[in-house]
């Protein structure tokens, strides 16, 4: 067909279904072949693969990256260092996010002003969270405003926050800035989910007898709002897991500049293998244990919670 | 009850103040000269309120903070819009074009999000620099474009897109490309607005990707600047909180004036994801 009869067709716009489809879906299709699937298996493959400073495949050693890398304290303490950091994260996010919610709702006015109050510090990159824990929140100087609090408190020294790994007070600041920058989110979803709630429930049981806040909490709000909590619980994990910026920028001219492996995640010790060693098989290797932890703590969560049901309501 | 509420506000305010604080500090410290943020003192707000933080943080340049918000603004500005008509596209044609691939099609679009994007940074990068992207505009845009959770949610939304509205736009002539360009696109603003103002949030705040591809200055986005300069030796405070501060302003007044939105997109992402 020539440009000119495909563009008769075009106006007069009688394109056969295939071809519109090909044209619709093929930018998306093609895309995702080439920067996930090719990118996957290339990655796979070159993870058997002896790949220092190169990304070609030829140099198979099977396994050899796998065993290498499992057997590698450093690379184990990053896994145990991200589960840790995941176990606290995670409940401490979705507290404070619920809680924040269930306050939020009861307000009858100014409930938009608070809702953007804590809103607005997802629209924060986690460098600038970073920048601003290290240099002003958590500065080890005494004018740093953690240090200012401490001072008041009766503890005199200066507390050099992310400069010691004992006590591991870096946790703190890492904690915390990522429940900054990530709790809005979730309290919005919550904040929905609540909304959604409907009125005559709460209505009914109160004619029912029950009156305290936290009962209507425990047998009303709560068990409607499972469908969030396992969304919440499921993109916490995922977003945890793959921390890497915080970690970089908060303790980059630190820890593990000094050398240590105390404050590396797996994308930080993977970061460092492909860049700053060049070795693409150790990195590519890596990248698939992470990803499988990932696939397993999800599913493992959707166990718990029932997955199977909520997805059965979302293909209704 | 009237207790209860009063009780609400006086929490609600207890957390607000450690939400906003980190707010102040960004911009005291930006305002202050290098001495005062350096003295062991603290100072609610400077003494003389000064601009030669920005003017350090723009003229410095080991770290040219003007191009790389440049960088910034147009990797956002070119992916949003274009990451959102890709998924808009495939989304309509799944969803309204009756053909045999498309439920294999389909498959095919949504396995893709068994896989963690920032977990799989290193075979991106393998593909992308054998490809020559390393330090290239292309090479820090591309891979952003292609969401296949975006791809469902249009589906979704264009499964629900009425049919009488297809009937009507048949009857005068349209085909399917003609009844998506002349309907269904100018029929899903919000949901088209909801996910654009996501994903050019996300594009302007990423770290890792331009971290790793861009490297060379010239392609330094802002986020990557700002790093760079918080982890020198030397470092001028002021300049970091101002080169800060301008970061994150087009973000904040973003949230402040399409909030609406922004909620609605983090509530299809959110709930579904």
């Amino acid at each position: 067909m020539t440009t000119t009869a495909g563009l008769a067709r075009l106006r007069t716009g009688r394109w056969p279904a295939w071809r519109a489809f090909v044209l619709l879906t093929l930018p998306m299709v093609a895309g995702l072949f080439l920067f996930k699937y090719v990118a996957i298996g290339w990655g796979l493959l070159l993870s058997f693969n002896d790949a220092r400073g190169t990304i070609s495949l030829g140099s198979w050693n099977g396994l050899e990256n796998y065993r290498r890398l499992l057997s590698d304290p450093a690379f184990t303490r990053s896994l145990v260092t991200i589960l840790l950091f995941t176990l606290f994260i995670v409940p401490v996010t979705f507290a404070l996010a619920l809680g924040l919610a269930v306050l939020v709702n009861r307000l009858r006015r100014g409930r938009a002003l608070f809702r953007t109050t804590f809103f607005v510090p997802a629209a924060v990159s986690y460098v600038v969270g970073a920048l601003i824990w290290k240099m002003s929140l958590f500065n080890g100087t005494p004018s740093g405003v953690a240090n200012s609090l401490a001072y008041l408190l009766g503890h005199e020294d200066a507390i050099g926050w992310v400069a010691t790994v004992d006590p591991p007070l870096y946790w703190i600041v890492l904690v915390t800035v990522r429940l900054w920058l990530q709790t809005g989110f979730y309290m919005i979803l919550f904040l929905a989910g609540i909304q959604q709630v409907p009125a005559q429930l709460y209505e009914a049981a109160r004619v029912d007898g029950a009156h305290s806040e936290w009962t209507l909490f425990r047998h009303i709000t709560w068990p409607m709002l499972r469908n969030t909590s396992v969304a919440v619980t499921l993109l916490l994990i995922i977003n945890a897991f793959q921390a890497f910026d915080e970690f970089y920028n908060i303790l980059a001219s630190n820890l593990s500049g000094l050398g240590g492996a105390d404050g590396r995640t797996p994308l930080i010790y993977l970061f460092q293998t492909a860049l700053g060693e060049q070795n693409y098989g150790a990195g590519s290797a890596g990248a698939f244990v992470v990803t499988a932890l990932i696939v397993a703590f999800t599913l493992l969560q959707g166990r718990f919670a029932g997955f199977g049901r909520t997805a059965e309501e979302e293909a209704r | 009850m009237r207790r209860l509420r009063l009780g609400s506000y006086a929490a609600v305010v207890v957390f607000a103040v450690p939400f906003l604080l980190p707010f102040y500090l960004l911009v005291r410290n930006a305002l202050m000269t290098r001495r005062e943020l350096g003295s062991l003192d603290w100072h609610w707000w400077p003494e003389t309120v000064t601009f030669q933080g920005f003017a350090d943080a723009f003229g410095n340049d080991a770290v040219p903070l003007a191009h790389a918000l440049g960088n910034s603004t147009l990797i956002s500005a070119i992916s949003a819009p274009l990451a959102t008509l890709l998924a808009s596209m495939a989304g309509y044609g799944l969803a309204r074009i009756p053909v045999a691939a498309a439920r294999p099609v389909f498959f095919f679009i949504i396995a893709t999000m068994m896989v963690p994007g920032a977990a799989t940074f290193i075979p991106t990068f393998v593909v992308v620099g054998s490809m020559g992207g390393v330090n290239t505009l292309w090479g820090l845009i591309a891979p952003g474009l292609f969401s296949a959770f975006a791809v469902l949610l249009f589906r979704g939304f264009y499964l629900r897109f009425p049919r009488e509205l297809e009937d009507a736009g048949r009857v005068d002539g349209l085909g399917y490309i003609g009844l998506y360009v002349r309907l269904a696109l100018p029929n899903s603003g919000a949901l088209f607005a909801s996910l654009g103002i996501l994903s050019f949030i996300e594009h302007w705040n990423a770290f890792l990707w331009p971290l790793v591809i861009g490297q060379d200055p010239e392609y330094w986005t802002v986020q990557v600047a700002l790093s760079t300069n918080l982890n020198q030796q030397a470092l001028n405070l002021p300049a970091l909180f101002a080169g800060a501060l301008v970061a994150i302003l087009p973000l904040v007044v973003l949230f402040l004036v399409a909030q609406r939105w922004i909620v609605r997109g983090v509530l299809l992402t959110g709930v579904k994801g």
